[in-house]
This record gives structure tokens, sequence and C-alpha cells, in this order.
């Protein structure tokens, strides 16, 4: 739980739980060590893996240990701070003993090489970054390499969730071991065909090419290329400095399929001939349930309408669910087309049983109830006492406070919930988007009673939304009752407002400082409890996470969701500056929504609070906000990355009244990034970001351009929540139900200027990227705000007027007409 | 159920729908077009967006009788064979899509805004109203500017695929 000082004038120890005064004592990060042994936060050392042969028509090659016993457990227990050890080396560790199996590489008969990716691509361009290192090692054409996405494969445990920005970290070394195998085996097989000695041999194109220029193809040698006696162990991947394709930018190899409509979403597949299509009407209320249908004659006899039935949505029955009744209902329509079902959901009449929030619930009750669970602050006096020479120089401490509330967010993926299901007596298989694969094939499996095979399909956005299975689950309940294959898909109106949300928190920041120095830190976030039964996509961890200790045993639940939560809070959120004695604790309150992590957790609020505050605490010691940063960070890394986009701005110069810049820092995951985001607020109530600066350091790019890709979107989502996106919560549930009420960015609010720096290779091992790009924007954009109207933003987002017409399901307010 | 005809992507087709099923169901569930996406259903995020008779419109708020002897392009036929539209190159070039489940519509946006506006203006450009859940705009913005100034320097721009005269209702 420990961390070293950073710096100034007190020497105590930081930590994230009770401060304790002590002498300070850096805590070493293991490294890796030759023998390969240690398994230390980046724990891939290559020399721990082995690859071998597996058996196929073709070469095909997999990678494995070394050693016997030294990985770790399958489910180590909880880790430390994100210092020493961050979410995402949280997942590597966790999904250690079955890393060997994790990755598959076949050289097919016309010389292409295939890999069935066990994650979820959902438009962050995992694919194409794999492909590049699979290109890299092979001396292969990018375009001579498929990476299709696995289905299930329940002996990973741990391995397959997609999540914490973690994919290209844990697959790096398990890709390029057997890349680099696969090489060795197909250059021997050359030899063997030219009679030569495998040395002079060079790979290049897709061919391997003799000092006489006799050349062979990888589809010529794929089939000697399996020749057991041909296998070496022991090849190793190239030199980083030899690489051509990896660092360099490359275009997504799913890009000419997706600008030419032939790209396949879920519901654009057809694997079940005659899949009927489904549509769910959802309760009123949230987690809300069926009493009776008053027309189900008249729907049935509707146009296209096949079938009707009720089923439950909810997606775990757990103890808490169970005291608050019977799980949720809705009452499914399965009909011939979508326009169909859609009409008929919309023309049913339905008594409802009203859902365990109360209808008088809104977003200042829970923001009330927040506040009653916050965790209390280090007492100013504590501190001060740390320092009895304070008042002897005459000097008085400083404090610096700011409370905040986040609203809402929905997730919003523009493909909504959608699955395909095909439930038999004997077995049933579903087709969905999900990153959670082996908890959800189980928990379908489970629920439905028949085996089941998930095939994972490739999703259009997901934002931490398909973390969970909710979609192919209910397609699976509404197949099996209803004795047909089924394409269910939500409305957008249903997906916002009964899909899940990130949840709502208030983040409370207070900093002391005296004579030029912080002296401490403390944040203390109170969010509504996220969901986190998807656990690490296995069904062990999930089921660990929703053990809770009983609401009346302990004021604030503390049990294995509460636990896990802590997990995840605790590495990914920490601050990257010498603020003194740094406390940053979470406290969840236990609600029935439907929530879920939403890119980067608890950062994009937690980091963008402290962000925001950093600005005010400057101001207080006398200092200018980037000046301020750049002594109070720690080390040069960081530093470098602040001091290029403060260059790349021109960072401090005049602007014309209503316009200023804001500047902000993120590091998590192994990367750091910094934004300076100019911003147009001459009208208060209509602002427009119009430029964005931003530097990245990712350790190793692998491929800059979908980097770049990645921070424009955080970029994005950041201008969204911090000035106009969100979901009221009022009256028991959400307002909006579309894109015209909840306010995701368009065109018109987007900078024309946007200049992102991505630094070549810095640590040599690539950091996380998905997640990076949107806490440091929040705080920048905020700032920039801030400075531009002389204001101190304190609830996001920040101009949030409800100034529409919520939709009302069942009254065809959803059923709009235009002539063209 | 009454039958419709039109012409799609070059080709007369006929289906047998409700008058008010819209274009979009029409397409995806009748026909199995795939590339006009659902992202609303209600004329807000223009996932789906294609072309009638050349311009613009949203078929998930179009009802298939309106669109009787009438010619419709969706994002399957905006290229010529293997010969992309300009629009299409640009969107490879600037590398824009994420998730892409958007881009269709914003592709067919843009080409059908490039037929009536060839140098659109950053202003003109705001006026794009599809919803790009991914934050990829900057990028949609780089790609028009891209666009135009292919087809100024004499890219060739797809006829609209339906060359045959199509009877008017």
């Amino acid at each position: 739980m420990h961390r070293s000082v950073k710096g100034g004038p007190v020497a105590v120890r930081m930590t994230k739980g009770s401060p304790v005064s002590s002498p300070a004592k850096p805590i070493a990060v293991p490294e890796e060590v030759e023998d390969g042994l240690a398994i230390g936060p980046e724990g891939t050392s290559r020399r721990r893996f082995l690859t071998y042969l597996v058996g196929a028509p073709t070469l095909a090659v997999a990678v494995s240990y070394a050693g016997v016993g030294t990985a770790a457990a399958a489910i180590p227990g909880t880790p430390e701070v994100a210092d020493v050890l961050d979410l995402g080396d949280f997942l590597i560790l966790a999904a250690k003993a079955t890393e060997s199996l994790l990755i598959k590489l076949v050289l097919e008969q016309d010389g292409t090489v295939s890999c069935a990716l066990p994650r979820e691509e959902v438009g962050q361009g995992i694919t194409t970054a794999v492909a590049m290192l699979i290109a890299e090692e092979l001396d292969l054409p990018l375009d001579r390499v498929t990476v299709s996405l696995a289905e299930a494969r329940p002996e990973l445990l741990t391995g397959q969730l997609t999540g914490g920005s973690n994919t290209i970290r844990s697959v790096y070394e398990p890709v390029r071991m057997a890349a680099a195998a696969m090489r060795g085996s197909i250059v021997a097989a050359a030899a063997v065909e030219f009679g030569s000695p495998t040395r002079g041999l060079v790979t290049r194109g897709g061919a391997v090419i003799s000092p006489d220029g006799a050349s062979a193809s990888y589809a010529s040698l794929a089939v000697t290329a399996k020749d057991p006696a041909l296998f070496s162990a022991l090849a190793q991947p190239k030199p980083a400095s030899q690489a051509t394709l990896v660092g360099t930018p490359q275009n997504r190899i799913d890009a000419r399929a997706m600008v030419t409509g032939a790209f396949t979403y879920t519901n654009d597949l057809d694997p079940v001939p005659g899949a009927l299509r489904a549509m769910t009407r959802r309760p009123p209320t949230i987690r809300g349930r069926v009493d009776t249908i008053l027309n189900e004659a008249a729907v049935r006899a509707m146009p296209g309408v096949v079938d009707l039935a009720i089923v439950e949505l909810s997606v775990a029955t757990l103890p808490e669910d169970l005291a608050d009744g019977p799980a949720s209902t809705g009452v499914a329509v399965v009909a011939e087309t979508f326009g169909q079902a859609l009409d008929a959901k919309e023309a049913l009449e339905v008594s409802w049983l009203v859902g365990p929030v109360g209808a008088a619930e809104n977003d200042a009750t829970l923001k009330a109830q927040l506040k009653a669970i916050q965790l209390p602050m280090t007492p100013v006096a504590d501190i001060v006492k740390l320092l009895p020479s304070l008042p002897l120089l005459g000097l008085t401490p400083q404090v610096v406070e700011g409370e905040f509330y986040f609203h809402f967010q929905s997730h919003a993926p523009l493909e909504t919930n959608t699955a395909i299901a095909d439930v038999r007596a004997d077995g049933a298989d579903v087709w969905h988007g999900t990153k959670s694969p082996i908890v959800a094939q189980q928990r379908i499996a489970d629920d439905i009673g028949v085996p089941t095979v998930l095939h994972v399909t490739q999703g259009g956005g997901s934002f931490g939304r398909r973390l969970f299975y909710d979609g192919g689950l209910e397609a699976a309940r509404i197949s099996q009752a209803v004795g047909r294959p089924v394409k269910l898909m939500f409305t957008r109106v249903d997906d916002m407002r009964h899909g899940r949300a990130r949840p709502a928190s208030v983040n409370q920041i207070r900093f002391v400082h005296a004579a030029g120095n912080v002296l401490s830190f403390d944040q203390r976030m109170a969010s509504v409890q996220n969901d986190l039964r998807h656990g690490l996509g296995d069904p062990i961890t999930a089921l660990g996470s929703q053990l809770n200790v009983p609401a009346e045993l302990l004021p604030s639940q503390l049990g294995g969701q509460a636990s896990f939560a802590q997990t995840v809070f605790l590495t990914t959120v920490k601050s990257p500056y010498q603020f003194g004695v740094t406390t940053q604790l979470l406290n969840e309150l236990s609600t029935p929504f439907n929530v879920g992590s939403w890119r980067s957790v608890y950062s994009a609020n937690a980091r963008g609070a402290e962000e925001i505050m950093v600005d005010e605490l400057a101001r207080s010691m006398g200092k200018e906000p980037a000046a301020f940063r750049m002594e109070f960070l720690t080390d040069a890394r960081q530093k470098a990355v602040l001091s290029k986009v403060l260059e790349m701005s021109g960072y401090g110069a005049r602007l014309p009244v209503g316009h200023a810049q804001g500047v902000a820092f993120q590091e998590e995951y192994k990367s750091i990034a910094a934004h300076v985001v100019q911003i147009d607020a001459t009208d208060p109530q209509d602002p427009r970001v119009t430029k964005a600066w931003i530097a990245a350091d990712y350790g190793l790019p692998i491929n800059p351009r979908g980097l770049e890709s990645q921070l424009l979107g955080g970029l994005t989502d950041a201008i969204g929540t911090t000035l106009r996106t969100g979901l009221h919560f009022q009256n028991g549930g959400f307002l909006e139900g579309s894109y015209s009420q909840w306010k995701y960015p368009r065109q018109a609010d987007s900078p024309p200027e946007v200049d992102i720096f991505i630094f070549p290779t810095t640590t040599g091992k690539p950091g996380g990227a998905g997640e990076l790009g949107v806490p440091g924007a929040v705080g920048a954009i905020a700032n920039a705000y801030a400075k531009a109207t002389g204001t101190r933003p304190r609830t996001f987002p920040i101009i949030f007027p409800v100034d529409f017409e919520p939709f009302t399901t069942g009254t065809g307010s959803t059923r709009v007409r235009v002539q063209p | 159920m009454p039958t419709y005809s039109f012409q799609l992507n070059g080709e007369t087709v006929q289906v047998d729908a409700p008058a008010d099923l819209s274009v979009l169901w029409t397409l995806r569930d009748k026909l199995g077009v795939t590339g006009p996406k659902y992202g609303c259903g209600i004329n807000v995020c223009q996932a789906c967006t294609s072309h009638l008779d050349g311009a613009a419109f949203n078929p998930c708020v179009t009802h298939v009788e309106d669109i009787e002897g009438r010619e419709v392009t969706t994002i399957e036929g905006l290229a010529d064979g293997d010969t992309l539209h300009p629009v299409q190159e640009a969107w490879l070039e600037q590398d824009v899509a994420q998730c892409g489940f958007c881009q269709p519509g914003q592709i067919m946006a843009v080409a059908a805004l490039l037929r009536t506006t060839p140098n659109p203006t950053d202003a003109q450009i705001d006026a794009i109203d599809n919803v790009c859940r991914c934050g990829s705009y900057f990028r949609i913005r780089q790609a028009i500017k891209s666009a135009a100034a292919k087809i100024a320097a004499g890219a060739t721009v797809p006829a609209a695929p339906s060359a045959t005269p199509v009877p008017v209702r």
C-alpha cells in the first residue's frame, strides 16, 4: 500500500490508506531477471516462453512456458497501488497460468498467416496492431496476415477479458514469440528445399531468399515447415531496433470493408437462416417487471408478429436483487422484420410492477446519499503536526478544496446491444459482441440449461458497455421461449435508459500547502456502486465479485464487489505529482442501477477533478498552472511529454477575451499523455473547443496512427462529458433516450485543429492505450473553460439543461415519418 | 401485402412489404442489404444515410411506399466495382474508421454534399450532423477536404449506378 515520497520538504510515507508518519522508504519495483523466474509488474520476460508446434495440415505454432511452476496463481490476491502494480499488470498476472494457451498462429496453404485473437475488437484497432506484430516477425506484407476473433475459450480462465487498456500489453510477447518460432520453421524448411544451411537465408515479403537469389514463397513451404524436426523453440523475436513495420503508422486492416459497407456487425450476420427479429418492451422503471399483458391478442394479430414471450432481463440473480423482489422482466416480441417488431413492442399495453429505484429519486437525492457515505478527510491539524516548524516560521498552511458532481453517462455505442441466438433442445449457439465471453458463455449455458457456444463478434463501439453480455443472455432466453432462432436488438431509447451507465459520483479534493510546497492531497470519491460482476471475464472471479457483506453489518460495503472495486480504483487512480501525504479513497453506494465501467473507469472523474483542482492549487500558490505541473511532476519521462505539448501548442500565447487554453496531464497503465486545449467561450453557454494538442508516450508505440485515433476519441469523449453530454436522473429513471438528448458531440462541437504527437519508443514495452486519452482531456477542457469564463466548474457536464421532451415508450413517440 | 418496385444500387428490385415499413428494415430485413445501419430509428444519428435520387436521405424514417419507382443508392452502390468513390478513397487515406459503424452514413452524407457543394467550408462541414460515437470527427473533416481536393483534381466520381431509365410512378 505504500509509495515512496516523491520529494518536497516532508519526509513521510505516502499511503492510499491512513497517512502514516515515518521515514521515506522507496519500494523497489521487481525487474525482469535473466533466469526469467521473477514475475514483475510487466512479468513477461521472453525467456520464460516456450513455443511449440500444434498438429495441423500446415505449420501451426503456439506459445508456452519454458519453466513449469514459474507462473503465478491464476487469481492473485488484491494488488497494491498503481505505482507498483496497475490494473493492466493485475490482468496480465491473473492470466499468467493460461498465457501459454493464448496465441496460436497458423501458416495457411496460400502463405498467409492467421490468428484467432482471444479479445474483442470494438474499434480500438487491436486486430491491426496484432497483425503488425505478426507481419513484423515474419517479414510478411501486412495484408497477408488475417486476425479474427476467437470464440469463448473457457480454458483461458481469466485470460480472455478485453478491458483495462490491456490487450496489446498482454499479447505483445506471446504473439512475437509464436511468430518468431514460425519464421524459424519456415527458414529451416527453405534450407531443406534449397539443400543449403539456414545461415545466409533471409525472409522478405513472404518468401525465403538464399544468398544466390533463389526464392521460396511461404505458401510453397507451408507443408514442409510443419515437420517437427525443423522446429526450434529457441527462435527469438527481432530486436526492436530492427523493426521496419512496428512503430510506423499503418491503416486499419478492416478499413476497406468498413468504407464499402461490406463489414458485418452482429446485426448484419445471417448465421442461422430464418432467424426472426426480436425486440423487448422494457419496464418504464429501472429493473421493473411485467404484471400482465393487457392486449396480447391484438398484438399477436399485428402484421409480421410471430410470437410474444415474457422474459427475464436481469443478468445476474444476486442476493440484493432478490431482496428487491423477483428479477426484472419484459415482453419480447418476435416478428419477421425489426420494423414490425418495433411497432408491436410499442403497441403493447402492459401493466407493470415498479422496480426497486424509488420514483422520487433524482440527481439531488442521489448526490445527498453519495455525500453521506463520503469517507472523511485527513484532519488538517494532523497534517500540520508533521511540520512543527511552520508556526515558528510564521507560516500558515493554506487549504485549497473543491467538491465535484459527475452525472451518469451513457456508453451509447452506435451499434445498440445486439445478439443472435439459436437455442435447440441439445445445445445453443449465440453470436454476440462481448468483452468477457467466457463468463458470458457460462452464464448463458447455466440459464438456458444446454451447452452453449458463444461466437464473439466485432462490436460497433463499446466504451466499456460490452464488458457485459446482457444482449446475448436475453437473446438466448427469447430463442428458448419461442422455440425459434432470433436476432435481438435494443432500440436506442432502451439502450440509453435500460442499458448501462457510468455511475454518478461525488469527488472531494483537498490540498494543503505551505512555503511553496504541497503538504497533502486528499481525494474522496463516493460513487454509485460500479458493476464489476463480469470479474476478470471468468466465472470464478465474476462470482467472487458478487459476494457482498450484508449492508447491515458494515456501514459501507466492503465485501467481494466492493473489494474488487477498491482493487480497480487503487490500480488505476494515482496522482502523478509530488503532493506530499496522498490519500485517495473510494466508497460506493449500493443501488439497483444498471451501471458499468466507462472508458477510463474511475479516472475520468477522479483524475479529471484532480487536474481541475491542480490549476486552482497552482494559482493559490502564485504559480502558472503549466509551470506548476512541470515543477511537481516526478520524473524526466513525464516532464518530456508535458514539455512537448507546451511547445507544440505555443502555450501561453495571448488570446482574445473569452478564449483560453487549458492544460492537464495523465499517466496510467505505463503510458503518459499531456493535453493543451483551446476554447472559445465568448458565450459561456455555447463554448467550443477550437484547437487541441496532445503529446503521448506509450513506452513502445506499435501503431502510432491507431494510437492517434484513440487519443482523438478520448478527446471527443471529454469534450462531451465535460461540456454538454450526460444523463439526467429524474423520477427514478433516465430522461435521455437518443443522441438528440444525450448530446454527444457532433462535427460542430469538435475542434477543426488537432495536433497529436506520439513519442517514439521510450521504455521499450507497450503501455495501455484505449483509456489514456480521457482524463487529461477532461481536465484541460474544464481548465480552459474556467479560465475563459472566470468560473469554477464543479458539476459535469457544465451546460446541462433539460431542453427536450423525453420519449414515452408505448406512445409511438419514436415513430417518425419523413416524406422525401 | 402490397408489392413495391424501386431501383437499388442499379438494379430493379421488387419487395412485398407493408406500406409503412421503413426503407431501413425493407433493405436490411427483406432485401439483405446491410450497409445502412440502425443507430436511432428517428432521423437523429443518421447512420443509415443513403441516397434517394442522388440526394441524402434517412431510410429509417422513410416509408417504403414513398420510394416506389425511385432510385436508392446505399453504401454498397457508391463505388464502381473495385474503383472506390473519391470519398471512400479519402476515408481510407485518413484512416477515419474506428468501430466503423457510422461510417457508411458519414460517407454517403459527404458524397451527397460534395455533389452540390464541391468545396465545402468549415462551417458547411460543421453542419453535417451524423453522429460518430468514437469521436473521429477531426479525421472526417480532413477526409472531406481531401476528397474535395481529389474531385477538384479530376478524380473519377463513379456515376450514379442506375443508368437505365426508371419508370416514374
